[in-house]
């Protein structure tokens, strides 16, 4: 086996030093009912990088991948063009194959990196302190409700019906156990978002209402009026951030006073990958930090007097509080926030900006092409890379219907919300720096034809 | 006369002794010091080019971002030279022995790195109409029959998103599966003081309450005070095995058998479960959920801290219940199994844990990891693991004290306490000259049932020799740490830092950059 060091004479001098007859000596206490006496039966025996390389790519064939052609989905994964440095960065060994660090003095690229994606991600979303990332979007949202929970001392919370439905199931599996009482909405087919339903339910007893920014029809609402009304009524405003590129043109949740700000990071350097490994962004204001989940690094210095930094206030995590911690996450997403970190630092702000507006621009001239498509309504007032086309029809087939001609249209909203009727004509579009003029005609087209 | 210079070529010679001045940069050579990016970019430096957008009317709704972001930009050569300079300050598997236990440090093939990046896998998005990603759910699923059957269970959760994540996945099903029998009322968890923090942690969230059970003196559960414990409000036990302890839980198939009569039910942390994959299945020790770490047994690169991927193998009362989704063969199409099919044939499940289907990167270099060792090679892994666990018990239990070296073999992980050091010499002291030496340390102070815990997993990738040398450092400074040895109390020495002040970090938490005040403000 390509992968094992020892011989069959280290193995021999191994256990004569051990003082062991035989490997079976250094198992005897699995009960002797239950040890298996050779390799599983029924399983292959090991295969050569030749051998499974051609096994992986056949399976990699058999699907069809968003370059294959033109490609228009979002809701809460984006594709953009991550820069050919950043795979190659985090493809070297010393951050590859390096573990959490926690020994600092040997482990103070990936700590500096870390600090420097906290303080990247806390300017993005706008809130004070962010930290060294979740596993997702989804979950790092999850985390924020109940973090809520934890400051308010309430038990109830407010979800917009624009926040991504995976995301409702995710707080509403969550919740079942932790007795968190939710209030879920579905969207409308609307041009304007709930804010101003949600204003409306706030109480004394609401620990926070998680609004998503852009929303999953793609919708911007101003977020301002709503942190007031949470304030008023000591709750605490969640904002969730599905598409990070957005915030280099559209305020940030923290400039418009949430307290708490959540994202997923995957399109920033991340890549697709089918749904995961992906990255989620978690800050906020300062007078919450002791309620954070998730692993923080700070700056310290050595006994030298040098600067240095080191994973802190551990005394909120697992390993040292253990039933008693603030939740029992035990790792991060640490690759994934340096590939995030080093797309970002490639970008700066000029780079985000431009992004940001080419995102915006593609997608109006988009929007505007799609809406002339007989029969198509263009839900939106405001968007930013996406929006929700109505086409007068149930949406699930048609989407089938342009991946047999070679075209990944978008989100049906019928597939996330297989239980409403009344979003089964709704059809979410992304445009992106990768999305072609010609893409966007191939697509009007296609959709001229299906719809006729 | 000196013909051999006229070329210019200036053969240097040894020179014997002189003191190195201070640097001007502060740099030592290859040892280089690497300012932060918010000292070095700029808000108008970028490292991409943007096509510059089409005209068009905005529709951001009035709310344009206009005051600065401060994300401060490098170019591509500033970029790719930062991170290299800051990379060499870590210390990684591909540099050495990273024996951490409990962590399973092994070496990453780059086959499965290869592997993962094939863009049929890379460039998926999660939404694709199910017809397009046939290839992606075989992975899944050819994934989830290995897991399966090596661990001897009935099914498996794919989608929990790391070991923690996985342990609540497993826990969330045992109280789905209570309530379903009207016994919501059994409220507490049996779990061995040995414990990793994350399973108190996990089953605390889930509202349950924990009660540890004590170990023996030979570093196993106290089964007698296990089978007291039981009762009408137990719900269930988890239990590490291999545990913390690196030893095989002998009694764990017997512990299943009284928790199953007394109505509970039995979850196994399988963060071990290096040790023993293809030489024992955890379906036959009466197991009821365990959640393997992708990151540790099937070599997917830790990372610096994740990402992990978790999934969770379940036996047959506990299916039901598992979370969605998850993939199922009908014929020669494979299905996705969301919250909408799921109200037809999966009613009972607990529900979703995270958007889309989970670690899908991690699951294509597991299976590549897999499909490489086969069986045979699997049963090998678990087998040279053992056997350079104990080299490494045995070679030291002269000059280290070995609390468990009577109990038995070890398993994947051998375990050292501090007995013996001088007079105010601890692990930590031993750990930090380790690094000196140029290996990572072992897990310290853990599992908090051996005083001054230096726990070691080699794991089956190290070479005889690489754990000669290792067994040699470890000898030599365990030596100084018994003789009182003072120059080990500011170890490391040659280290890109010496120790780190983590009271300062937390005391005064500076979790962010800031830009240095100017002398005007400073002096306001």
């Amino acid at each position: 086996m390509r992968y094992l060091p020892l011989t069959q004479p280290d193995r021999a001098a191994m256990l004569a030093a051990i003082g062991a007859s035989s490997i079976d000596d250094l198992f005897v206490d699995v009960p002797e009912a239950i040890r298996l006496d050779g390799p599983i039966a029924g399983l292959p025996g090991h295969a050569s990088e030749l051998a499974v390389e051609r096994h992986m790519t056949a399976l990699a064939r058999k699907n069809m991948s968003a370059g294959d052609g033109p490609f228009f989905l979002g809701c809460g994964a984006y594709r953009h063009h991550v820069p050919a440095s950043v795979d190659h960065i985090i493809q070297r060994g010393e951050f590859l194959t390096a573990y959490t660090p926690y020994q600092p003095e040997i482990a103070q690229g990936t700590l500096q990196m870390l600090f420097e994606f906290q303080t990247q991600v806390a300017r993005l979303l706008g809130t004070d302190v962010a930290n060294a990332s979740m596993y997702d979007g989804s979950t790092a949202c999850w985390e924020a409700i109940g973090m809520a929970r934890r400051i308010t001392r309430r038990g109830k919370a407010i979800l917009s019906g624009g926040l991504h439905p995976h995301y409702v199931s995710v707080a509403r599996t969550m919740a079942k156990y932790t007795g968190d009482a939710l209030d879920v909405a579905v969207p409308a087919l609307t041009a304007e978002t709930d804010l101003e339903a949600l204003i409306a339910k706030i109480d004394g007893d609401t620990s926070c209402v998680v609004v998503q920014y852009p929303d999953i029809l793609g919708r911007i609402a101003d977020l301002r009026p709503l942190a007031d009304a949470c304030h008023a009524q000591k709750a605490l405003l969640i904002a969730v951030v599905t598409e990070p590129v957005a915030l280099g043109a559209i305020k940030s949740p923290g400039e418009m006073d949430a307290d708490i700000v959540v994202g997923e990071g995957q399109s920033i350097g991340v890549g697709l990958q089918f749904g995961g490994p992906y990255v989620g962004l978690f800050g906020c204001k300062d007078k919450y930090v002791r309620q954070m989940p998730g692993r923080l690094t700070g700056e310290t210095v050595d006994a030298d007097g040098r600067r240095g930094f080191v994973l802190t206030l551990s005394t909120r995590e697992q390993h040292i509080r253990r039933e008693k911690a603030t939740s029992n996450i035990c790792t991060n997403s640490g690759l994934c926030a340096l590939a995030f970190s080093i797309h970002m630092t490639l970008l700066g702000e000029a780079g985000l900006r431009a992004l940001a507006a080419a995102n915006h621009a593609g997608a109006v001239a988009a929007a505007e092409r799609l809406a002339k498509v007989p029969g198509v309504r263009l839900v939106n007032e405001t968007f930013f890379n996406e929006f929700t086309l109505d086409l007068g029809r149930e949406a699930r087939p048609i989407v089938r219907a342009l991946a047999d001609k070679g075209i990944l249209a978008g989100v049906s909203l019928g597939r996330l919300y297989p239980d409403e009727a009344g979003l089964a004509n709704g059809l979410v579009i992304a445009v992106t720096e990768t999305t072609t003029a010609e893409d966007v005609e191939t697509l009007a087209q296609a959709l001229e034809e299906v719809l006729a | 006369m000196s013909a051999i210079n006229q070329s210019g070529w200036r053969p240097t010679a040894p020179q014997q002794g002189g003191n190195a001045a201070p640097t001007f940069t502060g740099n030592k050579a290859l040892m280089l010091e690497e300012p932060l990016i918010f000292e070095i970019g700029d808000n108008h430096t970028t490292g991409v080019e943007v096509a510059p957008p089409v005209t068009a009317t905005s529709r951001l709704g009035g709310l344009a971002r206009t005051a600065a972001i401060d994300l401060p930009g490098l170019s591509e050569p500033e970029t790719v030279r930062h991170y290299t300079r800051l990379s060499r300050q870590n210390y990684a598997i591909d540099l050495g022995l990273f024996p951490l236990g409990s962590c399973t440090m092994k070496h990453n093939p780059r086959l499965n790195e290869k592997m993962a990046r094939l863009p049929g896998f890379a460039d998926l998005h999660p939404l694709q109409p199910i017809d397009t990603v046939q290839g992606a759910l075989e992975v899944i699923q050819q994934l989830a029959h290995w897991l399966v059957t090596l661990t001897g269970m009935h099914s498996v959760a794919m989608s929990p998103k790391a070991g923690a994540h996985g342990e609540l996945c497993g826990i969330l099903a045992i109280k789905a599966a209570l309530e379903k029998r009207g016994e919501g009322h059994r409220k507490v968890i049996l779990v061995p003081e040995s414990a990793h923090g994350t399973n108190p942690a996990t089953a605390a969230f889930a509202g349950f309450a924990v009660e540890d059970i004590p170990a023996t003196a030979d570093g196993r559960v106290d089964t007698a005070a296990l089978k007291a414990r039981l009762g009408p409000d137990i719900a269930g036990v988890m239990i590490t095995n291999p545990n913390t302890c690196g030893l095989f839980e002998r009694d764990l198939r017997t512990i299943s058998e009284a928790v199953h009569a007394a109505g509970g039910y039995v979850y196994c942390d399988g963060a071990n479960f290096n040790a023993i994959v293809g030489r024992v299945r955890p379906g036959d020790l009466g197991v009821d959920a365990m959640h393997i770490n992708l990151h540790k047994t099937f070599s997917t690169p830790h990372g610096g801290g994740g990402p992990g991927s978790g999934p969770v193998v379940f036996s047959e009362r506990l299916t039901p219940f598992a979370p969605l989704p998850f993939v199922e063969k009908r014929g020669d199409h494979f299905a996705l199994v969301e919250e909408e099919t799921a109200q037809d044939h999966h009613a009972d499940s607990f529900g979703r844990m995270t958007a889309f289907h989970g670690q899908m990167g991690m699951f294509t270099r597991a299976l590549t990891y897999i499909l490489s060792h086969g069986a045979d090679g699997l049963r090998q892994v678990a087998e040279d693991a053992v056997l350079n666990a104990n080299y490494v018990l045995r070679s030291l239990s002269d000059v280290l004290d070995a609390p468990f070296a009577a109990s038995g073999p070890c398993m994947h992980e051998a375990i050292f306490s501090d007995k013996g050091f001088a007079e105010g010499f601890s692990t930590i002291d031993v750990a930090k000259a380790l690094i000196d030496e140029g290996f990572h340390p072992m897990t310290m102070y853990f599992p908090l049932v051996v005083h001054g815990a230096m726990l070691v997993e080699p794991t089956e990738t190290e070479s005889k020799a690489t754990l000669d040398q290792f067994i040699g450092a470890l000898r030599s400074v365990a030596e100084r740490a018994l003789a009182g040895d003072e120059t080990l109390r500011t170890a490391p020495h040659f280290a890109p830092r010496s120790r780190l002040d983590e009271t300062l970090a937390a005391r005064k938490p500076v979790l962010v950059w800031k830009a240095p005040e100017t002398t005007a403000e400073a002096a306001e």
